[in-house]
């Protein structure tokens, strides 16, 4: 069970996916590249990250291929957190 | 050589019917429609009937290949599909779609039939949507399985719109009264009688944000293919041979004048990248298909240079020789990066919704002032008018606002039902003018609704807006159409929607709101607003930043001062305050 990893996941799922959308999310979903998430609402999931995880991402990190998946975003807040 | 040539040369004397003759122009064979003209006529007339029109890609490996004679077919059954429906000359009909194929060549269909296309941003939540279609009393939509959803949940509040038509999907999830037209599964139509052609003829609406009030739709007609075909030579010098990538979406103005009408018109073969943005796919997508011409925007490339030089060099990008860019002002920076990463300069012009045609350029072989957006294209007279008398400004460097002498090809027509604001765009004897004789007073100014100055050498430079509209990523949003939605969020009492500096996007979207009774500002309020508004309008419109205040800036009479928290955003100075409201 990887806490971070299920958050963020839930929160994409939640924000990203209509609930009659043909879409299965995983870790290892493309986000960014897929266009499932575009770069402008990638704010919106940068800012639920620093709120939860009391963060700051700073831009040159929160890079469309960091967010690009929920196991690289997991990674990235990890990093932040000093569990990396 | 440059199509171009010599800039100077090209003004003297400069007659827009060399557009005409640009494209080899028959009067007695010819029909002027732009469905016809970028299909047809690319086959018949010019004999490329097997030249390849479209290379597109979409995400995880997907491509697919068009040729003109493709093209032509699909193009066909689109507009006879349409006509088959009972849609009539000039009735509007939205392509509201992703990049995809079906995009690029139903836009064609649609003025084949006589109707007008309105298309519009796939990422434009139910709410913006709903504005725009009611706005236009839009008979019908060619949409996809993926976008329905949002169509049918303002469907019940649109009475005109009688037609929902997906383009992709499966038959079994149609709800009632949708219909199925997918255009590789339909019948080949071979050919097709144009309803519709000639100068004046409706062709595009697009809506574009103001200050105040909703967006509007502004109107272009089929002669507009004068100004679109010669500024894609002279700008963005497209020569038979070249690959031409334009990374706009056709939801905006670029995206159809650049993306579609301009090198199709031409018989250029394009390519599209239907997947989201990463510098990898980017290059990617230049190496393997060896685009020659690449027009973007500024906050792609200012997005490219955060990802670095490395990535760069990873490809081979060789087959680059012409770069443009536009949006909003290319920054110096990125002249300077694309230099010396790409070899080669990205060229910045300037032009909006409303002028339908590339107005002020940097040409191919002319000297580029980095920051700089060029000078005007032949035939265009363009000055900048004192900000308080609106006469021109004869001195170097005055900043002023831009304005262009009326009568271009492609100049929109009128503000769909908005004479009024399209009367609000011109300075000087306009009185009560129809847009018609405005557009044809060789003794008004139209102004675009920008600041900027020109040095002595006669090259524009960009200052910034002259109103409230905010500019993010070359969109314009409207913070009365934000400000609206904002106060449709159960805690929202207030708000006020100003642009705040981004590095990327030039500016982005930030909000000041005050709470109603019950409610405290807290993170997880100020992610639900965010949330809320990139759902109904669309991720550009979301304030990337929300701030909590216990009262908004207002004048006496109750109008919230957006320029006072622009000022402040900006470390600009606010200006008179004299109106403002007492605490």
């Amino acid at each position: 069970m990887d806490d971070i990893k299920d958050a963020v996941l839930e929160y994409v799922v939640d924000e990203y996916v209509d609930e009659d959308d043909d879409i299965e999310v995983g870790y290892e979903t493309p986000l960014i590249s897929s266009g499932l998430v575009d770069s402008f609402s990638m704010v919106s999931l940068k800012v639920f990250l620093e709120k939860r995880y009391s963060i700051s991402l700073p831009d040159n990190e929160a890079t469309p291929e960091a967010f690009d998946n929920v196991n690289s975003i997991a990674s990235l807040v990890r990093r932040h957190l000093g569990q990396g | 050589m440059s199509n171009i040539g010599s800039y100077e040369e090209r003004l003297r004397g400069f007659d827009w019917t060399i557009a005409r003759k640009a494209l080899d122009w028959d009067e007695s064979r010819d029909i002027l429609n732009i469905g016809w003209i970028c299909s047809d006529r690319v086959c018949e007339r010019m004999g490329l009937a097997d030249k390849t029109a479209l290379i597109w890609e979409g995400f995880g490996e997907r491509r697919s290949v068009y040729t003109y004679d493709d093209v032509r077919v699909y193009s066909n059954g689109f507009a006879s599909f349409l006509a088959g429906l009972g849609l009539e000359v000039g009735d509007r009909v939205c392509i509201f779609m992703d990049r995809i194929p079906s995009l690029y060549i139903s836009f064609l269909g649609v003025l084949k039939a006589g109707c007008i296309a309105q298309p519009l941003f796939s990422a434009f939540g139910d709410e913006s949507l709903e504005v725009r279609l009611a706005s236009a009393e839009t008979r019908a939509i060619l949409t996809t399985q993926k976008h329905v959803k949002k169509v049918r949940k303002i469907l019940e509040k649109l009475p005109s719109l009688e037609l929902v038509i997906l383009v992709e999907g499966e038959s079994e999830k149609l709800r009632e009264g949708e219909i199925l037209y997918e255009m590789e599964k339909a019948p080949r139509v071979e050919s097709f009688e144009v309803r519709a052609s000639g100068p004046e003829v409706p062709s595009v609406l697009h809506y574009t944000s103001g200050t105040t009030g909703m967006p509007k739709g502004a109107l272009h007609v089929h002669g507009s293919i004068w100004g679109q075909a010669l500024t894609t030579l002279w700008v963005l010098d497209l020569k038979p041979d070249d690959i031409y990538w334009c990374t706009a979406d056709p939801g905006w103005v670029t995206g159809t004048s650049y993306g579609i009408i301009g090198p199709w018109s031409l018989g250029i073969t394009q390519c599209v990248l239907d997947s989201g943005f990463t510098a990898e796919r980017w290059y990617r997508f230049i190496q393997e298909n060896r685009v020659t011409v690449w027009y973007s925007a500024p906050t792609a490339i200012r997005s490219l240079m955060r990802e670095g030089d490395e990535v760069v060099r990873k490809h081979d990008l060789s087959s680059l020789r012409h770069l443009a860019s536009v949006g909003e002002p290319l920054n110096a920076e990125a002249v300077i990066w694309s230099q010396k990463v790409l070899g080669l300069p990205f060229r910045d012009n300037f032009w909006q919704t409303e002028t339908g045609s590339i107005m002020i350029a940097n040409y191919p072989g002319m000297e580029i002032r980095p920051g700089s957006m060029g000078k005007p294209f032949p035939g265009i007279e363009a000055t900048v008018l004192d900000l308080k008398t609106h006469a021109p400004i004869e001195q170097p460097g005055r900043v002023g606002l831009i304005a262009f002498r009326p009568g271009w090809p492609a100049m929109f027509r009128e503000y769909w039902n908005k004479p009024d604001v399209y009367r609000s765009k011109f300075y000087g004897d306009v009185g009560s003018k129809s847009p018609r004789e405005l557009r044809l007073d060789p003794g008004v100014w139209y102004s675009s609704g920008d600041r900027a100055s020109i040095d002595a050498d006669g090259y524009f430079w960009f200052v910034g807006r002259d109103d409230d509209v905010i500019n993010t990523g070359g969109h314009l949003v409207g913070p009365f159409e934000i400000e609206s939605a904002l106060i449709e969020h159960e805690a929202v009492a207030e708000a006020a929607a100003v642009g705040k500096p981004d590095e990327v996007n030039m500016e982005v979207v930030k909000a000041f709101v005050t709470l109603n009774p019950g409610f405290e500002p807290s993170g997880d309020l100020e992610l639900d607003i965010m949330n809320f508004i990139r759902k109904r309008l669309s991720p550009l419109a979301m304030p990337q930043e929300i701030e909590f205040t216990e009262k908004l800036p207002k004048t006496r009479s109750g109008k919230i001062l957006r320029r006072y928290l622009h000022a402040l955003e900006w470390g600009e100075d606010v200006g008179d305050l004299s109106t403002l409201e007492d605490d």
